[in-house]
């Protein structure tokens, strides 16, 4: 339960950063809070040669309100953001759910960024950034691109990410005036990786739901948003029958999900379906 | 001699006040660094990934696990462990609190609820129900059902309430003695 050796490296800009990564390709790995990736060395269950430690290049740890949207650096840890003043009102959806990330202890020392880039499909973080539109930039050595949180995420642990390139920043959009929004899931204990959660959130217009987004994790390779049940949710007439309706479309959406001694994967699909309609009735509340 | 070993890195970092200096092998683990290099072994060290919480320590007086946290990033950092807490041999109330209300049978997981109790207590002196309890819950204890944490943390809660003192800030003078001349490097 110790690392393997490995090389080490702590570049003071993002240029080299990017420069160490390309040059090393899959033999490097980025190091920000560490949290998933230490655990990981620790079972040896990784073995880069060369670990890049992105905490000493000065200004990744910004968060800032710009353009309608929460920005959020690379080097930002969950529990920085979860201080941030003021979020509670301009981000309500991301303090709720930062809530859920780990435990205290490991949000203080864990960041935004490195949780999306480890792309766990059990992890609050990726959810969040689909249900609210994030747009993530990335750095590489042909410069800056930026993707959408939904186009991001590949499958378990995988993005698209190149080997050279570095997520430098998330950008949250603000939820729009009057929309609702809930988190839910349920962990053995809180804190723990969820068998299954939901991600929710909506206006309601004219006593009619309006641009309901509906995410589930937990449950598949990627956080997956629930065409179907947006679809259902869309105009509909807020209420139990509307809740339960979408919810098992949530729970049909779901594809393959896991499988394990924590759950099995009935026991998920029922789940998610269950706090998918949980989520929407709380939204639709706070709407 | 092993040549293919990666270069060791400079280390200089505040352990419990006293500023320290240390070449090590990139791989050391904040936890190994303390406990095998400076012979703190209060700092315990149970799952070694970042589940149980026994090696939990401040970093510039935050709550984090050592076990998964390289003594690498801790460079530049203030860390603090369970070893500074006592004064002189005096209990800090926290200790105190774990004593009299029974907070502990085999010790093992205490240091690490202890620092995590620490930071939360620092922060807010007068916890809600869930906020006490989603911090200890990222800690584990394997013997005492936590009830018994529980009432310790809030013993030590109202005593530091009644002392108007933070749990660190009652640790400063203490760590300014370490700090001093003849103390450090």
């Amino acid at each position: 339960m110790k690392p393997p050796a490995f090389e080490y490296a702590a570049p003071t800009s993002v240029a080299e950063a990017v420069a160490l990564l390309d040059e090393r390709g899959f033999d490097a790995k980025v190091l920000a809070g560490g949290q998933s990736l230490m655990a990981l060395l620790n079972m040896r269950l990784a073995r880069p040669e060369l670990l890049v430690d992105i905490a000493r290049v000065p200004g990744l740890d910004s968060i800032e309100i710009s353009d309608g949207c929460l920005v959020v650096g690379a080097m930002v840890r969950q529990r920085s953001l979860e201080f941030f003043p003021g979020l509670a009102d301009s981000h309500p959806l991301l303090l709720a759910g930062l809530r859920h990330v780990a435990h205290p202890q490991n949000r203080n020392q864990g960041t935004v960024c490195g949780s999306l880039a480890h792309a766990d499909p059990a992890a609050e973080l990726p959810a969040l950034a689909v249900a609210a539109g994030a747009e993530f930039v990335i750095e590489g050595p042909d410069g800056k691109r930026s993707e959408s949180a939904e186009d991001f995420f590949i499958t378990y642990l995988t993005t698209t990410l190149e080997p050279a390139e570095l997520l430098v920043e998330a950008r949250f959009p603000l939820l729009r005036e009057g929309s609702g929004w809930s988190v839910q899931e349920v962990t053995r204990r809180h804190g723990d990786f969820a068998l299954a959660g939901a991600v929710v959130t909506m206006r309601i217009a004219d006593a009619r739901v309006a641009d309901p987004r509906v995410v589930a994790f937990g449950v598949g390779a990627v956080p997956l948003r629930c065409t179907a049940a947006e679809q259902a949710l869309a105009g509909a007439e807020p209420g139990p029958a509307a809740w339960k309706e979408a919810g098992a479309l949530v729970a049909e959406a779901v594809e393959d999900p896991l499988d394990d001694v924590h759950a099995s994967a009935a026991q998920r699909r029922s789940v998610a379906g269950v706090m998918a309609s949980r989520a929407m009735e709380e939204a639709a509340a706070r709407a | 001699m092993d040549e293919d070993k990666p270069a060791r890195v400079a280390v200089t970092v505040t352990v419990n006040g006293r500023r320290l200096s240390a070449e090590l092998e990139p791989r050391t683990t904040l936890a190994d660094f303390l406990r095998v290099d400076l012979g703190l072994t209060g700092t315990h060290l149970g799952c070694e990934h970042g589940v149980c919480g026994a090696c939990t320590v401040l970093l510039d007086g935050r709550a984090v696990r050592s076990c998964i946290m390289l003594a690498v990033q801790a460079a530049g950092h203030e860390v603090t462990t369970i070893e500074a807490l006592a004064n002189e041999g005096e209990l800090h109330p926290l200790q105190q609190a774990f004593v009299d209300k029974h907070g502990l049978q085999c010790g093992f997981c205490t240091p690490g609820f202890i620092m995590a109790a620490a930071e939360l207590l620092e922060r807010d002196p007068d916890p809600t129900e869930q906020a006490l309890l989603e911090t200890l819950g990222g800690q584990v204890c394997r013997c005492t059902g936590y009830e018994a944490i529980i009432e310790s943390v809030r013993d030590a809660a109202e005593k530091l309430r009644q002392q108007g003192v933070g749990p660190l800030e009652l640790l400063a003078a203490a760590l300014e003695k370490n700090a001093a001349p003849g103390g450090g490097e």
